[in-house]
């Protein structure tokens, strides 16, 4: 190029200036597109992957005939937790036995944080208390340990405590999925080491029915 | 702003992963797992907030295996429906979808989303013919591996819920993962 605008000067006898060329592209269009695009990515694309939560139910007995004994458990331990319809959550502790009176009494709660969940923890205080240290530690970097491992000292410290409270999650036709996974969810918030989810009997729903009035 | 409009492009199409059309929008409930659902080899359920059930399976962990053209193969033997590979090819890439078995055909060959619509009534699950049960059935003969999940819209009813469990566990399935979304929660011990 320095050769052109060399000649040029020969010949313009070199008073004149040479003829600037632009040296920018239009990019105007190639803008556009790239909005275009940009937008088209961000409004497809699926961020969040959607998470899942794990449960594992209690295998069916094929044989009706011969029903399995329910699973004998401490009463004092078992919680039975009862979710109806709008938003009414009741809980119980101990069993009901028709033929047993006097019933347990009924008690009302909800779904907040002073609700079930304060009343769990309180039940559950000696293992939540543990899990909490023990996955400080590993926050704080005391304690590295692989996650599996974690895990599996986790589970430990459940099994090992016997005064841990049992729960028994029962809802009835009234009762919508999200209080089912709500409930589920405070177990796990709770590091509830034994829970189920179990049909709620006829003499659970006439308790309830009598609360309700 | 080229060179900045430049790098979200990059950004955005190395990072993308399509959002999958679903037949219908569920709103699922919010829990602290953190758990990744499996991206494949699974088989989900899903009930939306007007009970309506959906089944979906994905084609399998790499693109020779076609799951789905055999899952439909097969129930098309069962219920005596015979599909062309067109149809078949179709339905392979396809999602979630809530019909008759008998209402298939016309959802595979019409073009008319009106109609694709109106087709969507759900998998009935009566006692009569459990047609939710054959296609869960099928779906674990055809891909022994796949894991189950249930999807469902938190407005929907726990009977119909327990009524998909308790399906599922007729067909020996006790482990099965429930579809959140992640919400964080704090919990502390009062003194």
């Amino acid at each position: 190029m320095g050769e052109i605008i060399q000649e040029e000067k020969h010949e313009k006898g070199g008073k004149r200036r040479p003829k600037k060329h632009s040296t920018s592209i239009d990019m105007t269009p190639m803008v556009d597109l790239m909005c275009l695009l940009i937008t088209f990515f961000m409004l497809t694309t699926a961020f969040s992957k959607p998470k899942v939560m794990e449960i594992t139910m209690p295998e069916k007995t094929e044989d009706t005939a011969k029903p399995k004994d329910a699973p004998k458990v401490a009463a004092d331990r078992t919680v039975n937790v009862l979710i109806t319809g709008e938003d009414e959550l009741y809980y119980y502790i101990g069993l009901a036995n028709p033929n047993e009176p006097p019933l347990p009494t009924m008690m009302k709660t909800n779904y907040g944080p002073d609700g079930l969940r304060k009343f769990l923890l309180e039940r559950n205080a000696n293992v939540f208390k543990q899990v909490t240290e023990l996955k400080e530690k590993v926050i704080k970097g005391e304690l590295v340990v692989a996650d599996s491992t974690l895990n599996r000292m986790i589970r430990e410290i459940k099994k090992s405590d016997k005064k841990s409270p049992i729960v028994l999650i029962k809802a009835d036709e009234k009762a919508k999925y999200k209080h089912i996974v709500d409930v589920i969810d405070e177990m796990a918030i709770c590091n509830i080491a034994q829970y189920a989810v179990v049909d709620i009997a006829p003499i659970e729903i006439k308790m309830l029915e009598s609360v309700q009035q | 702003m080229v060179d900045l409009f430049s790098l979200l492009l990059t950004f955005f199409m190395l990072t993308t992963s399509f959002r999958p059309q679903e037949a219908t929008v569920i709103d699922s409930p919010f829990s602290v797992s953190e758990k990744q659902a499996p991206d494949k080899d699974l088989i989900t359920l899903i009930i939306d907030s007007t009970n309506r059930i959906f089944f979906n399976m994905d084609n399998g962990p790499d693109s020779s295996t076609k799951y789905r053209i055999d899952l439909l193969k097969q129930m098309g033997e069962r219920y005596s429906i015979k599909f062309s590979d067109k149809e078949l090819d179709k339905f392979s890439k396809l999602n979630s979808y809530g019909m008759p078995v008998k209402d298939i055909k016309t959802w595979l060959t019409t073009d008319d989303p009106k109609v694709k619509e109106e087709l969507q009534q759900g998998i009935p699950m009566d006692t009569v013919d459990n047609e939710l049960a054959m296609w869960v059935r099928y779906a674990r003969l055809v891909n022994p591996r796949a894991e189950v999940a249930i999807k469902g819209d938190g407005n929907a009813d726990y009977k119909v819920v327990k009524q998909v469990m308790d399906l599922l566990q007729e067909n020996k399935v006790n482990k099965f993962n429930l579809v959140t979304n992640l919400m964080k929660e704090e919990a502390k011990l009062e003194d």
